[in-house]
């Protein structure tokens, strides 16, 4: 495994306890949007907090553009469940923040202006002066992401960065987000409960099974269209077989999932079949990490879908 | 229309100040049965004995004194007859020096105790100990050690503001939101420049609270101080002159007291008010 990011082998323990997850094993494309869905307690954010530095693996590694990561780095920027912006600076004052800290050397002029153009990017122009206790939710997770892009990150980690806003609000920064990624070829690590958020915005989606004890148990290739929009997405032939497949598989296997014959290292890839698939003719759309060989393990699952295991 | 929550409450406050003026005027009127004496005897008693008046002064001699006062508040007739005004300016003089000692000290060994759970945990009960201490039991000590009335004084004032801004500081800091500080660890920002662009700011309102308090003690301690170490001070001014038994004086002082310090109270809620942030 050699991605941009390869996050290899992690697990996290307390004490003597049963691990909350083990052996972790992913590799992310520079680019690609990765969305990580699973149940509260699978770890899901303590996978996150080790990705952004803020927390260590229990055993394993994290290696971001050929290097392990050792604590925090300006090269990922974090955008938190909760906004966690400076409520004391405007949010001017926040981005320039965090664009100060990236360069320490700039003159104030050089950073406002730094700072003014991602502000620009998320729509708050002419919000510059306001504290964030003048803004609504949605405008202050819109600063997180300003903030977070100020710094010209690597990767962007995002933990359940819109769970907290309304459906509406929601909706519109999901149409920012993936406009702003889609454009600057932004890599994403994404934290979600939401699966048609995951859907409408990421490549591939990670699923994680119950803790303790939690695995990455398969990825699943979004088969819909790189240039999906929100009007159209969830009218896709394959939207409700990628739709089904992930919440069958929270209802019922991310609990009954058995790590026998699981091979942690190759967490099989699945991905739905063209709209009518010719029979034994597995299909090659969408696959970016499948051209090193696939496996089949037809049977198990349970609509109509194919496993595709890496060797 | 009903006037507003402002007005109504003004008048009601008025109400009450006039109610009680009147209750004081009459309960000060006088009615004891004057005695028939000789002149050179009266000479030698109070008005209380000649002509029935009450040995409690009125609301009129008090505000009578205190216009005598704010006329001329900063006379100076040697060292027992000093304007009201120049006692207060002594009083407000030691309270700045000590308590503004206080705070420079405080905050930043509460910084620093709020950085460390360690240091946190073990000066914690010297703090307990410290902090109930009455300002009056440490001045024995301090003049045997300073033998200096006046720094003594200052000493004591600096002693007892101290605790509730190293408290308030130490809360403050160690109680910064975690997310603020992983913004700041995301961030690859410094521990120089962490302490001074989050924890700060974040703990400024605490903190602040906290020199409010000390403010308030300052200024209570000031006065009983000022009783022991005499000399200049409003709270010698109130001893002496209830040497002279001039309760006129002693009430004039007392609402000195309370105004300067409602004012001192009112700087500090501004400055409060400056670092607070809305969330």
């Amino acid at each position: 495994m050699t991605g941009f990011i390869s996050i290899e082998g992690i697990a996290r323990r307390y004490g003597t306890n049963a691990p909350i997850f083990d052996d972790l094993w992913l590799s992310m494309n520079q680019g690609e949007f990765v969305c990580v869905i699973g149940h509260s307690g699978c770890g899901k954010t303590t996978v996150l907090n080790i990705l952004a530095g803020l927390d260590e693996p229990s055993s394993g590694t994290v290696i971001v553009d050929g290097k392990a990561i050792e604590g925090p780095s300006l090269d990922r920027a974090v955008i938190f469940q909760g906004h966690s912006l400076l409520p004391w600076r405007t949010v001017m004052g926040n981005v320039a923040y965090a664009v100060t800290s990236r360069h320490r050397a700039w003159k104030s002029a050089q950073v406002t202006a730094h700072a003014q153009r991602f502000i620009d990017r998320v729509g708050l122009t002419g919000s510059e002066h306001k504290r964030p206790a003048e803004l609504s939710g949605g405008m202050k997770q819109r600063v997180g992401i300003a903030r977070a892009l100020s710094i010209e990150p690597k990767i962007m980690v995002m933990d359940e960065p819109f769970s907290a806003l309304d459906a509406l609000t929601r909706g519109t920064l999901q149409d920012e987000v993936r406009r702003i990624c889609t454009d600057t070829g932004q890599t994403v690590f994404m934290i979600t409960h939401d699966v048609d958020e995951a859907i409408y915005l990421a490549d591939k989606i990670v699923l994680m099974t119950n803790g303790p004890g939690a695995v990455l148990a398969e990825i699943v290739d979004n088969p819909l269209p790189r240039d999906r929009v929100r009007t159209g997405f969830h009218k896709h032939p394959l939207y409700y077989g990628v739709r089904n497949h992930i919440v069958d598989f929270l209802v019922t296997r991310s609990r009954t999932f058995s790590r026998d014959n699981h091979d942690p290292r190759n967490v099989p890839h699945v991905r739905l079949p063209l709209p009518f698939p010719p029979p034994h003719s597995p299909s090659k759309t969408g696959v970016d990490a499948l051209s090193s060989g696939e496996g089949r393990v037809g049977e198990a699952a349970p609509t109509e879908l194919k496993k595709e295991t890496l060797t | 229309m009903i006037p507003s929550l402002n007005l109504r409450a003004a008048i009601v406050s008025i109400a009450l100040f006039v109610a009680f003026i009147l209750a004081w005027h009459l309960a000060t009127r006088g009615t004891a049965t004057v005695q028939q004496m000789s002149p050179e005897y009266a000479k030698l008693m109070g008005l209380s004995a000649t002509q029935g008046k009450s040995a409690m002064p009125g609301p009129l001699d008090v505000g009578a004194k205190l216009w005598e006062h704010l006329r001329n508040p900063f006379y100076d007739n040697g060292p027992n007859d000093k304007g009201i005004g120049i006692q207060i300016a002594y009083s407000v003089g030691r309270v700045m020096i000590g308590y503004g000692l206080a705070v420079l000290v405080a905050v930043p060994i509460g910084f620093l105790i709020g950085m460390s759970p360690l240091m946190n945990r073990a000066l914690d009960p010297y703090i307990q100990i410290l902090k109930p201490i009455s300002p009056l039991a440490w001045m024995p000590l301090a003049l045997y050690t300073i033998k200096d009335s006046g720094l003594s004084a200052i000493f004591v004032i600096f002693i007892c503001s101290l605790w509730p801004t190293m408290i308030n500081t130490s809360f403050g800091v160690s109680q910064v939101r975690k997310e603020w500080l992983n913004v700041a660890k995301t961030l690859e920002v410094g521990t120089f420049r962490r302490a001074f662009t989050i924890i700060l700011p974040a703990a400024a309102p605490t903190i602040m609270t906290g020199v409010r308090v000390s403010g308030g003690i300052a200024w209570l301690v000031i006065v009983a101080a000022e009783m022991l170490v005499g000399g200049t001070g409003i709270g010698y001014f109130v001893w002496n002159e209830w040497n002279n038994l001039s309760i006129t004086n002693v009430i004039v002082a007392i609402a000195a007291i309370g105004a300067v310090g409602m004012v001192l109270d009112l700087i500090l809620a501004r400055l409060t008010k400056l670092v607070t942030f809305p969330e």
